[in-house]
């Protein structure tokens, strides 16, 4: 079956002399901005430590997606829970957790997140609201929507978002989860980044329907979304308006983005099965962070303002490089904790 | 004091806890208004309502994975798995998700919940509908394991894996559902991981799990009668933690160990209770441990085929005593 073709990257950008989406103001542009950046230049720099070694066990990054991280991130509260994939740096970094936390877990060191213990697919951060990244395709979708269920239960306005990709469409806990989350009108939003493969499959060719959320979302009575999902103003948008859905009691969301990885799937793949010219293609139109530098510059922000972020972030990656460098191993004495509440391991007595 | 059945003692049980906490949330396939497929939860959905007691589609990975989701963030749910072979469905929360999610993100997250299920065989349901499956959660570090064989330790056992902060996996036996049994008045509530020893004896111990209980204390009264035999009966009541300290101790007591598991012959709880006793109290053992188990086969439906492979109490005392008095 041929490929679909990638819509977004041929869609125009609105020219209309309208400015979009123009109400978001300075401000939340420049944490956009530093946001995907700081995403940009933590998963590069994630790149650059594999290629030294530093980096060990696999890790999957998400160069090319990192508007739809940032532009939830922006969008959330203090109180909203994140539950993400293995190809969840991204969103983890979005809540605001120090690059050298999530650099220290990819580098197994003692100063990573869960010191060691979970490695790059495990990022945790609870005290940011980061419930978890989790492995096991969908399996964090029902996961989400107990976290919703307890807010809802508990009449707390705090929302849940929950990250996945589009080949989690065709698992079974997807469908699940959509259906519990919609028969109970649970806050939770469902956000499926559409990257166009499954791991090395294109998702066209291995799913019935075009889009793999959009078009199911009416078999759980919900509206069809489908946006940009390298515009980061788009995805910002999109968040607010699932986030006020949830907020008020109408129930869940589900937001398919449309995006595209740079990198391969995991740190072994090269990604040689894509057709020649495609990446160069997204690399080249769609970029988010292009598009968005380019998008401050219509709004009248300064290239000095952009150099500001820029400088902090680069700041923020290279003396989390140096620190986790500088990081010893796991001490041997944490092998043993925690598998039970009491702290320890004994199962018997 | 007040006589209920196994049945009665869930819903009992599943009310003290809701009562004391109003965290608890109960939610599960047809528990609500019908109250259970085993009738085990009536009353629940009247008492508390749609909020705390909720009705769930056929979405098993669903169920495991919003409970575990509602504890993460300070829910304590009891989430109910009807059959305990639907455990293959969502196996990935038992296995992966409940008991990991601690350990790998270094003790920030935790998963206070509990899973009720119907376990076991008796009820001529065939394969499918009648494995008994402790050992699938036994053998998973962080999850805890625990399977009552009376109405009272339905009641005291229930709440002690409600009130704890690990994931616990709760299996009531199905052929037990009927059964009566004196229960104290008030609140009841057990420790984990605390074996009973339900009847002394002197010359042999026999171990054993939820309807092999009642199928254990009946053999020991035979041995005793016919054969002079003075077995000592104890029920394990939780796999994890296991109570190994009133397990040694018995078998310092009586020099003897028998199991009586109602599973398939390979891997099960037995194995590992005969390999810690072999490990630590070899020297206080007057003859091999023996296991009786259903042989390692699907279970058949068919009333006299399903009997003919449960260890019964004639093959226990039978066992038993040949091993005696070899
Ligand atoms: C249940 C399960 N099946 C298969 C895998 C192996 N696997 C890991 S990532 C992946 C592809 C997932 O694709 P998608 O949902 O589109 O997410 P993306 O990698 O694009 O972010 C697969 C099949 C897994 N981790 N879990």
């Amino acid at each position: 079956m041929a490929r679909k073709p990638a819509r977004a990257a041929t869609r125009a950008p609105a020219t209309n002399g309208r400015r979009p989406n123009d109400d978001i103001g300075e401000e939340v542009r420049l944490k956009l901005y530093h946001s995907q950046f700081r995403i940009r230049q933590a998963e590069q720099r994630a790149y650059d430590l594999f290629l030294q070694n530093l980096v060990k066990g696999t890790s999957h990054l998400s160069l090319g997606q990192e508007a739809i991280a940032a532009g939830f991130g922006c969008a959330m509260k203090k109180g909203d829970h994140t539950f993400c994939t293995y190809r969840g740096h991204a969103h983890t970094l979005a809540r605001g957790v120090p690059v050298e936390k999530v650099l220290g877990e990819l580098m197994q060191r003692d100063n990573g997140l869960m010191r060691g213990k979970g490695g790059s697919m495990h990022l945790t951060s609870a005290e940011h609201g980061v419930m978890g990244s989790y492995a096991i395709i969908g399996a964090h979708l029902p996961i989400a929507c107990g976290a919703a269920l307890r807010a809802q239960y508990k009449g707390d306005k705090d929302v849940t978002v929950c990250f996945f990709g589009d080949g989690t469409t065709n698992i079974g806990a997807f469908h699940e989860a959509l259906n519990f989350a919609a028969i109970w009108k649970l806050p939770v939003v469902f956000v499926c980044e559409n990257n166009y493969y499954m791991e090395y499959t294109p998702i066209g060719d291995i799913t019935a329907v075009p889009s793999p959320a959009g078009d199911r979302a009416s078999a759980y009575g919900l509206p069809k979304i489908v946006i940009d999902g390298n515009d980061a103003d788009a995805v910002y948008r999109a968040a607010q308006e699932a986030f006020a859905k949830a907020r008020a009691g109408d129930g869940p969301s589900l937001i398919e983005c449309l995006t595209y990885r740079h990198s391969g799937h995991s740190r072994a793949d090269p990604g040689a099965y894509r057709p020649k010219g495609e990446l160069e293609r997204w690399k080249k139109d769609r970029d988010p962070i292009n598009i968005y530098r380019e998008r401050m510059k219509q709004f009248g922000i300064t290239q000095a303002d952009v150099e500001r972020v820029e400088a902090e972030v680069n700041h923020e990656v290279e003396s989390a490089t140096e620190a986790c460098k500088a990081a010893p191993n796991p001490p041997m004495d944490i092998l043993f904790t925690d598998v039970y509440a009491d702290g320890g391991w004994a199962w018997r007595n | 004091m007040a006589e209920l059945t196994y049945r009665e003692a869930v819903a009992r049980g599943i009310a003290q806890e809701m009562t004391r906490d109003p965290d608890v949330i109960f939610f599960g396939e047809d528990v609500g208004k019908a109250g259970g497929v085993f009738k085990s939860t009536v009353g629940l959905y009247d008492q508390f309502g749609p909020r705390r007691v909720r009705d769930c589609p056929i979405s098993e990975q669903a169920i495991l994975g919003a409970a575990m989701g509602a504890a993460m963030t300070g829910l304590k749910p009891i989430a109910e798995i009807m059959f305990s072979d639907f455990f293959a469905v969502c196996f990935d929360y038992i296995a992966n998700e409940f008991p990991k999610s601690r350990y790998m993100s270094n003790g920030q997250l935790k998963c206070p919940l509990v899973v009720r299920t119907a376990n076991g065989a008796g009820s001529r349901f065939g394969a499918q509908h009648s494995q008994s499956v402790e050992n699938w959660a036994m053998m998973i570090p962080g999850l805890k394991v625990v399977a009552p064989s009376t109405p009272r330790d339905v009641i005291g056992l229930l709440a002690a894996a409600v009130r704890d902060p690990d994931p616990v996996i709760f299996f009531e036996h199905k052929s037990l559902y009927p059964m009566k049994g004196e229960v104290p008045d008030g609140e009841i509530v057990d420790t984990l991981g605390t074996a009973k020893i339900l009847r002394p004896g002197k010359d042999a111990t026999i171990l054993a799990l939820a309807l092999m209980v009642p199928r254990a204390l009946e053999a020991a009264d035979r041995l005793k009668a016919e054969h002079g035999i003075d077995a000592e009966v104890v029920d394990v009541r939780s796999l994890v933690p296991l109570d190994t300290q009133t397990i040694m101790g018995s078998v310092g007591r009586t020099h003897r160990l028998f199991t009586v598991e109602e599973n398939p012959r390979l891997c099960g709880w037995g194995a590992e209770i005969v390999s810690i006793v072999a490990d630590e109290a070899f020297y206080d053992l007057d003859g091999p441990p023996v296991r009786i188990t259903t042989p390692h086969i699907p279970l058949p439906a068919a009333d006299a085929l399903e009997d003919a492979v449960l260890p019964t109490v004639e093959r226990i005392a039978e066992t038993v005593r040949r091993s005696l008095q070899s």
